[in-house]
């Protein structure tokens, strides 16, 4: 049980507002890890925390990918984290809406590719290479991801459905070791959900990517996540397996509530 | 010391004409949230439209007093229209287009201004009237402050108090307010969201009619350029002071009048622009919130 | 049929305006022999003037909200007329041939200062698509681009005075220099909002020239600096005559070296990340792209381009002053590419004949001249931001 990311007691402030209190939380190499928490517990301003939007307070944030050596990766801008691995979705769905699908996708392969202004004025053989391995690449993950009949279309055009895909189609075009999911099924329907739940599921036994995902559908929780964390009023009130959330006191009072009382 | 004393005053006469024009700037950005590149060019407008009815009233009989306020007043209007009518052309229609288009916009429009000064009156340098009397009590102190600076400081301050009190108490000030918290909760709550854009940008354009008078009689000419340099130094100052704040746009615009009256009497006055672009780069790049201004964290 | 709402709308829009001009427009006054002229002409005119555009206008927005709405349900995929020609190869190569005569030709048909005007057209073509690398491409507005300009004029300008250095040697330094400025003032302006961006560009464009201006000692101050050689070839020094031929032959190579450098930038990878960061800045961020460094590069890009000009401007007048290089010759280069469409190529080099010929050759329209490069921008950005020609985007299509 390797740890890929650990975070040490962050802590977050706006202005008056504490969003994050001394925040603990884990995730193990080849689980699917869920925070869960009503809205505004500060879930979303924990993501900000790890890819670099915001810079938090008080607090570390070490990431370890397979095979290399510990980082503190807090206060590094959201470019470099990605660099490093860590790759996220956004809750409101934010796709470069003129480009294409496949540009798209070929936007997340920018940091992981290297020819310049130079190289792009020269166009010599390697720059040609460059940009025809970054469609193939591309083009693979997008039928990994289940919407390669909608390469040449543009992402202002898409499903809800197939948006959210791309989303994430485009942030493991940047070969991280950990995905973040911010409400992946938020806005789909069952089918879409269910089918989002075999590619989740896919992504780490095929490829091997940690996912740390924000979700609101407990049934996906449920089914998907090997440890839950419960987070509310930027505090974690626990954690754990599926099976015991759903007998925790604590949570059930806090957060499941009505839904889960009957 | 008598020198440092009237650098001092001068600083914060001009200064307090910066303010004039920098609330413009601020008001329109807290509002719409864009720099309205034109403002300098209704500044312009309203001294030119001064000087043009001083003229003819004096022409026509008027005595100095009524030319005075007459062609103030007139200048005020002026300016309030022509403010009113480059925010229905330039911005109304762009308002919800992206960022680049209101701004490339309305740098065209401050550039189509300037020139159709230039063509319908002219390139000169035309003198502009010193419409401030001497005062007798101020004759001991000449050397330190004059009366024009006397009448700007007593102007400035008093109309700055007036539209503090606008913006605080009144029912327009407070659906300023709240259209510069959050446009589309105030269009929901039933503030009239247009409207409130068009009277800021009266006001702003009536303050910095006010200002082009005050400085146009001050100075002693004026010609189509003065907007150009005069919106850049307003903006520096609305900047400097956190762009947005009303107080910030003040103190600012004070401290940029002291700043380049202590960099003309001291150092060289070769450089006068020079000072303020200096400033505005330097505030820009290290710390774009301004003085008063809040650091915002962006919300992703 | 036109409505009695309508007449009564444009009739208040008429009277409006003639209230607005008439202090500026009818009264003029000389205050020193106290004169007061009354211009009631002109008063007319901008009444019937206002009342008959005020129509237009109109008629303009609802097109344009229809074209909206238009664009919302029905989805792109219509090509237009320009891709079309560029695309299908029987009108391609044509076009092209025809283009290609006449440029090689124009020389030996027209005289020397048609030349010498369609050299100046080349220039601006150069100066608009090297800006619209920043604005077109990357999106970010820079009002200061004439400062490039004016570095690259004075570097050769002053190594030629004091070093004799020729021109050919002197391009690539002022391609340089403009670059090092380029990345100077952009490296701590390109993190701030766009808006500040654009008057930071412009602050410094007026620095720059307010240095030339007052720093005798380094520019020679206002009088500016004479006699600076023309181009020559290998040592060789050319008569007037064919010197202004050579010129127009350099730039016609410089303008293809542009467009080729342009497009595949456009196609390349880094063309890619400024698209992107056009559309979202911080999802560009999360996909591992560095918004100062790309910015950076597409700001710097421009401003080589500003620089090598600059240096054939300098060659080709033999005198610049800080005159030449005000916030004037910015707002020319920045209408051009606005009216010719921000991001095309073929927009822009139409866009920089039409503002650069036309004024020589319509006495009339050279009067004007600035008052409707003021006037393109905001009917543009109103109307058809998209520019005379719309950039329509070469996407990546893939095929199996």
């Amino acid at each position: 049980m390797n740890t890929i990311l650990e975070v040490k007691n962050l802590t977050m402030d706006f202005g008056g507002l504490r969003a994050l209190d001394h925040l603990d939380l884990n995730v193990v190499e080849g689980e699917i890890t869920a925070i869960i928490g009503p809205n505004g517990a500060g879930k979303t301003t924990f993501f900000n925390c790890i890819t670099g939007i915001y810079n938090p307070n008080e607090g570390e944030i070490l990431s370890s990918p397979p095979g290399k050596k510990r980082k503190k990766i807090n206060g590094l801008k959201p470019n470099h984290v990605t660099k490093k691995g860590i790759a996220r979705t956004f809750q409101n769905i934010r796709l470069f809406s003129n480009m294409t699908v496949l540009e798209n996708v070929m936007i997340g392969r920018h940091c992981r590719t290297s020819s310049g202004i130079i190289g792009a004025i020269l166009r010599g053989r390697s720059t040609i290479k460059e940009e025809k391995d970054v469609v193939d690449f591309s083009y693979n993950i997008l039928k990994k991801t289940g919407i390669s009949h909608l390469v040449n279309e543009f992402a202002k055009n898409l499903p809800y459905g197939a948006q959210r895909r791309l989303e994430i189609a485009r942030a493991i075009a940047t070969e991280p070791f950990l995905l973040l999911l911010d409400e992946p099924a938020a806005g789909m329907n069952p089918r879409e959900t269910r089918e989002l739940d075999e590619l989740i599921t896919r992504l780490r036994d095929e490829d091997n990517i940690s996912i740390l995902m924000i979700e609101h559908d407990m049934k996906l929780v449920m089914s998907l996540s090997d440890r839950i964390f419960v987070v509310d009023y930027g505090r974690k009130i626990a954690q754990g397996t599926p099976c015991d959330i759903i007998n925790n006191p604590i949570v059930i009072k806090a957060y499941l509530g009505e839904d889960f009382d009957a | 010391m008598e020198y440092f004393l009237e650098l001092v005053l001068g600083g914060l006469t001009r200064g307090s004409i910066y303010a004039l024009i920098a609330l413009g700037y601020t008001m329109v950005y807290g509002i719409i949230e864009l720099i309205n590149f034109a403002h300098g060019e209704i500044y312009m407008i309203g001294a030119f439209t001064a000087l043009i009815f001083t003229s003819v009233l004096t022409l026509l009989g008027f005595n100095e007093i009524a030319v005075i306020v007459l062609a103030s007043l007139l200048a005020v209007i002026y300016s309030s229209a022509y403010g009113y009518t480059v925010e229905k052309i330039v911005y109304k229609p762009l308002r919800h287009a992206p960022r680049l288009s209101p701004l490339i916009s309305a740098i065209g429009m401050s550039i189509f201004l300037q020139n159709y000064v230039l063509l319908a009156q002219t390139s000169d340098f035309l003198p502009f009237p010193n419409l401030i009397p001497e005062f007798e009590f101020i004759k001991p102190y000449r050397y330190i402050i004059s009366s024009p600076e006397i009448v700007i400081l007593i102007t400035t301050s008093t109309v700055m108090i007036l539209l503090t009190f606008l913006i605080k108490f009144t029912r327009i000030g407070k659906a300023m307010r709240a259209t510069a918290q959050d446009m589309n909760m105030a269009m929901l709550v039933g503030v009239n969201v247009n409207r409130v854009i068009s009277i800021t940008f009266v006001i702003g354009s009536a303050l910095a009619a006010l200002g082009g008078v005050l400085i146009a009689s001050h100075v002693g000419q004026i010609n189509f350029y003065i907007g150009f340099i005069a919106g850049i130094k307003a903006f520096t100052a609305a900047v400097l002071g956190g762009i947005g704040s009303i107080p910030g746009a003040v103190l600012g615009a004070l401290i940029l009048g002291l700043t380049e009256s202590f960099a003309t009497g001291y150092v060289s006055s070769d450089y006068e622009d020079v000072f303020a672009f200096g400033l505005l780069v330097l505030i820009l790049i290290f710390r774009p919130a301004g003085i008063l201004g809040r650091v915002t964290t962006k919300k992703v | 049929m036109i409505k009695f709402q309508e007449i009564k709308k444009s009739f208040l829009v008429s009277l409006w305006f003639m209230f607005l001009t008439f202090p500026i427009m009818v009264i003029r006054v000389n205050p020193i022999e106290k004169i007061v002229e009354w211009r009631w002409k002109n008063m007319i005119i901008v009444g019937i003037g206002s009342f008959l555009l005020s129509f237009v206008w109109r008629y303009m927005l609802k097109k344009r909200e229809a074209g909206e709405k238009r664009a919302e349900t029905w989805e792109s995929g219509k090509t237009s007329f320009m891709q079309r020609i560029l695309e299908e190869r029987r009108f391609y190569i044509p076009l092209v041939t025809g283009l290609t005569i006449i440029a090689v030709a124009f020389p030996f048909i027209f005289s020397m200062y048609q030349t010498s005007i369609m050299t100046t057209a080349l220039m601006y073509i150069v100066l608009g698509l090297g800006l619209n690398i920043v604005v077109g491409l990357a999106g970010l507005l820079d009002l200061g681009y004439v400062a490039f300009y004016a570095v690259g004029a004075y570097s050769y300008a002053l190594l030629n005075h004091h070093f004799g250095l020729g021109f050919w040697s002197a391009l690539p330094i002022g391609a340089v220099l403009g670059f090092i400025f380029g990345i100077l003032l952009g490296f701590p302006v390109l993190r701030l909002r766009g808006d500040y961006l654009a008057i930071v560009t412009l602050g410094f464009g007026e620095i720059i020239r307010l240095v030339l201006k007052n720093w005798n000692e380094f520019s020679f101050g206002p009088s500016g600096i004479a006699n600076i050689d023309r181009p020559g070839f290998f040592g060789i020094q050319f008569s007037l005559q064919a010197a202004t031929i050579y010129l127009y032959f350099l730039m016609i190579g410089l303008v293809i070296f542009t467009i080729i450098v342009v497009n595949r930038l456009q196609n390349s990878r880094i063309g890619r990340a400024w698209i992107a960061l056009r559309e979202d800045e911080t999802a560009c961020q999360a996909m591992g792209i560095d918004k100062t460094r790309t910015k950076l590069r597409a700001f710097a890009l421009g401003a080589t381009w500003a620089g090598m000009v600059g240096v054939i401007f300098a060659a080709k007048t033999t005198f610049i002053n800080p005159a030449s290089f005000t916030f004037l010759e910015s707002a020319m280069i920045l209408s051009i590419v606005v009216l010719g469409g921000m991001g095309s190529i073929s927009g822009v080099i139409i866009g920089a004949l039409i503002l650069i010929l036309l004024p020589e050759y319509l006495r009339a329209f050279s009067d004007y001249r600035v008052l409707i490069f003021g006037a393109i921008m905001v009917i543009m950005m109103v109307f058809r931001p998209q520019g005379i020609i719309s950039n329509i985007r070469r996407t990546y299509k893939f095929n199996e």
